[in-house]
């Protein structure tokens, strides 16, 4: 498991309040149709790939987000 | 008419997609044994024509053939950037190109009605040449035409279309047809110029490979009064023309390129008409726009290329070896610029100044430029022409941030305009030994900047360093320089190939220079003759400079 730095992908746990990050996560999707949410998504992918910056970290990202 | 004709007509409104040229019978129809020529160039498009200018005014002769007696029929290819002008400048004919075209460095991109940013390809003052103008085909042909008949070394035969191609192991033999019947011709060396359906491919056996895109477009030029500024348009699905993209640009004469996409199911037949067109255009400019439609056409794209550019003699250039996309002007922008890298590798191997070893790095060098050019233009298709529904929502995404997030313009691509390839793997290259900042790395196009000429009037680098030969840019005066200079030179004529020298005082009119080549007294940059950076240097000697040369040449 790679060390968390800025050159490598964290999958440690990371998130400051994760209860108030999943409900915050599915509040932003409310009164979203499927179609509206899918977008939502979307530019929330590029909004966080933009925060990391780093494309050997988003690639390791995408790794981790590929199901086995 | 005689080509020379067009010369004497210079000045006049020459229509050149009227103008018809004379076949005229040459002498080595009638040779009993086939002539001998250096080198034949085959079509004389923008990209052959280049290359025989180029030939010309390094002294070797040219016989230029092609198939048929006229210009280009059609706009066409209307962008040319920044570094095909520069080239322009060299050949002789950058003036009349940018003086009758439009200059344009700023593009605006629009998502359903609302523009979303605007970008400026140059950003900076300090370049002779602007980032693009956008010029007709036929004009940039006649143009090149106009300048090849102010050179005798140039044997412009029309009607004369290559039907085969032998290689021996020293020469070309090719079979050519002409309205008086078959001739042979031999030569030591074939370039190919003769457009994404090169006979030259065919008749050699040879295929250029790749993707083909599963999508039309139409091209409309339309001739109208248009209070726009000369910028480039385009449009994300735009209301005037849903859920496909738009493209505007302005050319000479009042007329307007408009390129709509039409999606792989449109009939090409039925998309031709003007009753089909006229709507669309309406649509775009209001019911009561004036317009005349000038010439339009469908087509689809593919981006491929040849696996090698150079088969034994025969070289291909251009659309014959390579095929882009229109998005990103990467076609008749990267020929013009093969064309440039072809011919004093070809000179100067024709005048023993290099062996054949040199030719290979054509190959080499454009095969890597073509890769370049062929990734972006495969990425800005993809983007304008999303295949699957969710590429299709990851750039409505991009699309829809980049109205207020900066970062997200950064990948909105409407294409990746052309811009030269820095050939940084080149063999040619000596690698640096010194310290350097900045982009002027070794296989870089070197940069343009204003400077004062040796009549003390204002000038520009790159047209200071426009001459046939490698040229020493040496920075600074006094001894430390003085001494720079004198190495550059000497090592030119130990190596048997002349080096021209550019001084460029380091001095406040040249801080521009100094600058972009982060220089410092003494600091010498050895370009190519085609104006790439084959080696750079603090304070170099004349074994250094000299040993540069040789690696430039492919001496071993």
């Amino acid at each position: 498991m790679p060390q968390a730095t800025s050159t490598h992908l964290t999958t440690a746990p990371n998130i400051d309040a994760p209860d108030d990050f999943y409900e915050a996560l599915i509040e932003a999707h409310q009164g979203l149709s499927t179609e509206e949410s899918h977008a939502f998504n979307a530019r929330l992918v590029l909004v966080l790939a933009n925060h990391i910056g780093s494309l050997s970290v988003l690639r390791e990202a995408f790794a981790a987000a590929t199901r086995r | 008419m005689q080509l020379n004709e067009l010369a004497r007509r210079k000045g006049e409104a020459v229509d050149y997609q009227k103008l018809v040229f004379d076949y005229a019978r040459h002498p080595d129809q009638d040779a009993a044994a086939p002539a001998r020529r250096p080198v034949v160039v085959v079509g004389a498009g923008p990209v052959g024509l280049a290359l025989a200018i180029d030939l010309a005014q390094r002294e070797i002769p040219v016989v230029l053939l092609d198939n048929d007696h006229r210009l280009s029929t059609g706009s066409r290819a209307i962008c040319f950037a920044k570094r095909t002008l520069e080239i322009f400048d060299r050949l002789g004919c950058g003036d009349r190109m940018v003086d009758k075209g439009v200059s344009w460095n700023v593009g605006r991109v629009f998502f359903k009605n609302e523009e979303i940013y605007s970008f400026d390809l140059l950003p900076e003052t300090g370049h002779a040449r602007p980032a693009f103008i956008n010029l007709q085909q036929y004009y940039v042909e006649g143009f090149l035409a106009e300048r090849a008949c102010g050179l005798p070394l140039i044997d412009l035969r029309w009607k004369n279309k290559v039907a085969g191609v032998v290689q021996h192991a020293d020469h070309v033999v090719l079979t050519i047809e002409t309205p008086d019947g078959p001739y042979r011709l031999e030569a030591d060396h074939v370039a190919a110029c003769d457009g994404s359906r090169s006979s030259m491919r065919a008749l050699l056996g040879l295929e250029s490979k790749g993707r083909q895109f599963k999508d039309r477009f139409l091209i409309a030029d339309v001739k109208m009064k248009l209070d726009r500024p000369a910028e480039r348009w385009f449009w994300f699905d735009p209301e005037f023309h849903r859920n496909q993209s738009v493209l505007l640009h302005m050319q000479p004469d009042n007329v307007w390129r408009i390129d709509f996409q039409l999606g792989w199911d449109a009939d090409p037949e039925e998309e031709k008409k003007p009753e089909k067109i006229i709507p669309r255009v309406k649509a775009l400019l209001g019911e009561d726009a004036q317009f005349d439609l000038e010439w339009a056409s469908v087509y689809t794209f593919s981006c491929l290329r040849m696996d090698r550019f150079r088969h034994g003699r025969v070289f291909f250039a251009g659309d014959s070896a390579h095929g882009v996309s229109p998005f990103g002007a990467r076609g008749a922008n990267s020929g013009v610029q093969d064309a440039e890298n072809l011919a004093w590798k070809l000179a100067a191997v024709l005048q023993r100044q290099a062996p054949d070893a040199l030719l290979d790095s054509y190959g080499h060098e454009r095969e890597y430029a073509a890769d370049e050019n062929i990734l972006n233009s495969t990425r800005a298709t993809d983007f304008i022409t999303p295949k699957s529904e969710i590429s299709r929502l990851f750039r409505d995404a991009v699309l829809e941030l980049a109205k207020s997030h900066a970062f997200a313009r950064t990948l909105v691509n409407s294409g990746r305009l052309s811009v030269p390839a820095t050939l940084r793997t080149s063999a040619l290259n000596t690698p640096d030994s010194d310290v350097f900042e900045g982009g002027m790395v070794p296989g870089a196009v070197a940069s343009d900047a204003p400077v004062i000429r040796a009549d003390g009037k204002p000038g520009w680098l790159l047209q200071e360093a426009g001459g046939c030969a490698f040229t020493a840019v040496v920075f600074g005066d006094g001894e430390t320089a003085d001494r720079a200079a004198r190495a550059a030179a000497e090592a030119g004529a130990a190596a048997g190939a002349p080096v021209a020298t550019v001084r460029i005082p380091i001095d406040e009119a040249h801080a521009l220079a100094a600058r972009r080549y982060d220089a410092r007294t003494g600091t010498v940059y050895l370009l190519r003759p085609d104006q790439h950076v084959c080696g750079r240097w603090r304070q170099p000697d004349t074994g250094t400079v000299r040993a540069a040369l040789h690696r430039a040449l492919c001496r071993a």
